[in-house]
């Protein structure tokens, strides 16, 4: 395989060089992707993750033939609209710092019966393998748009999961000694032809988390935050990212909490 | 079992806003998976919508249509309440039907 090579090439060639030709090239991708949004108006393809999970939500599934309407989100059993703008937080019954992600595996877990590796088997969809994940995700998302973020941040365990997030942003590692930062650090930042949001301001980490998840144009399928963690642990050339692990927790902790006061636009359109 | 659409049909002025998402993979067949193996194509071919059982639109598609493609037309004639009936077609053979109410 040499694909990491041929992007590593590419980019030394697109930090090296700001060629006139490849600013050009990014502000016409820019505005083909706000046409794009602007077709659709207030419509997203991700409606249709939405409306999936929705319906998964309802039907009784699993061992325990129930559905998920029991499941805690923080907000009270049930209770979807605006658990998301309050998410990552501690949790009594699991004893653990949850994104939604791992939230809704353990509400599935626990009220379906349903194995977590079953149910993580298609974590990421890919056109007729569809994520289940991905759509409940969507639909409890949707749930909190027009909310702003606001983070519990009493218990020590979320403190700690900040902590953490926040040192693993600018902990350098991996063949390049790239850090979060070294890409998502500074404004105005620009990898190939792709614009960096400088994750460490409000206005950057906001602009970014409120629009996460996001039906990603490039690739036709509704993307969660833990799947964009674990494809910029790839950019950096890291070792795979673990579904729900204390960093990926701890990652989503810190730019949750950077955007905090954002008002939550997420199923998103991206690239 | 494909997904329902997500139709929206409202009437907007002298005409019907009718918008559209379906899902579907719209492989065109030119792809290869990691294998090298061809992706074999399926795409929708043909999608109509019919107002009160009237024909509103008919159109043929090909393999350069998105994924999970979006459609947006207005037609005149229809009127609140009215039941508006969208079919696609597939290379599959496969096909689904979604109706909804204009609003
Ligand atoms: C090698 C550079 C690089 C590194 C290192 C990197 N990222 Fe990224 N990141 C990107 C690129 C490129 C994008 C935008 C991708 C796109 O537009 O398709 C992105 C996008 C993002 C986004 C979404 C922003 C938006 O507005 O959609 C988040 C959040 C993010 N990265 C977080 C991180 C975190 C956390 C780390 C450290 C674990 C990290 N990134 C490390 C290159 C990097």
């Amino acid at each position: 395989m040499n694909t990491p090579r041929a992007t590593r090439r590419a980019l030394l060639v697109g930090s090296l060089l700001l060629l006139a030709g490849a600013a050009q090239a990014e502000t016409s991708t820019q505005d083909a992707i706000a046409e794009y949004r602007e077709m659709f108006g207030d419509d997203n393809p991700a409606e249709l993750w939405q409306s999936r999970g929705e319906a998964l939500w309802h039907t009784a599934r699993g061992p325990k033939q129930a559905n998920l309407t029991a499941c805690d989100l923080g907000l009270g059993p049930g209770v979807i609209e605006g658990a998301y703008a309050q998410l990552p937080r501690w949790f009594d019954d699991t004893q653990q710092v949850q994104d939604l992600e791992t939230r809704l595996v353990s509400c599935v877990t626990t009220l379906q019966g349903i194995p977590r590796e079953e149910f993580l088997k298609v974590k990421f969809g890919d056109g007729e393998k569809k994520s289940e994940l991905e759509a409940l995700t969507a639909y409890v998302v949707a749930a909190s748009r027009g909310k702003p973020i606001a983070l519990p941040m009493q218990h020590p365990a979320e403190q700690a999961a900040y902590a953490l997030g926040k040192a693993a942003f600018s902990y350098r590692a991996g063949p390049h000694d790239f850090a979060c930062a070294t890409c998502h650090g500074d404004a105005g930042k620009r990898i190939r032809l792709q614009e960096l949001p400088q994750l460490t301001t409000a206005a950057g980490a906001r602009e970014a988390y409120t629009h996460w998840p996001a039906y990603r144009i490039s690739q036709g399928e509704l993307r969660t935050m833990e799947w964009r963690l674990q494809d910029c642990f790839r950019q950096q050339r890291l070792p795979q990212l673990k579904f729900g692990s204390e960093v990926a927790i701890g990652l989503t902790m810190f730019l949750a909490k950077n955007a905090e006061g954002g008002t939550l636009a997420a199923p998103g359109i991206k690239r | 079992m494909s997904d329902p659409m997500r139709i929206r049909a409202a009437v907007k002025g002298e005409k019907v806003e009718v918008k559209i998402l379906m899902s579907h993979v719209m492989e065109t067949g030119q792809r290869k998976d990691a294998e090298g193996a061809v992706v074999p194509a399926h795409y929708i071919t043909k999608v109509t919508a019919s107002c009160n059982g009237r024909d509103v639109l008919s159109a043929d598609w090909g393999p350069s249509v998105s994924k999970n493609p979006y459609l947006s037309f207005r037609f005149k004639g229809g009127a609140k309440g009215d039941k508006l009936k969208v079919t696609w077609t597939d290379t599959a053979g496969d096909s689904r039907s979604d109706e909804v109410s204009i609003g």
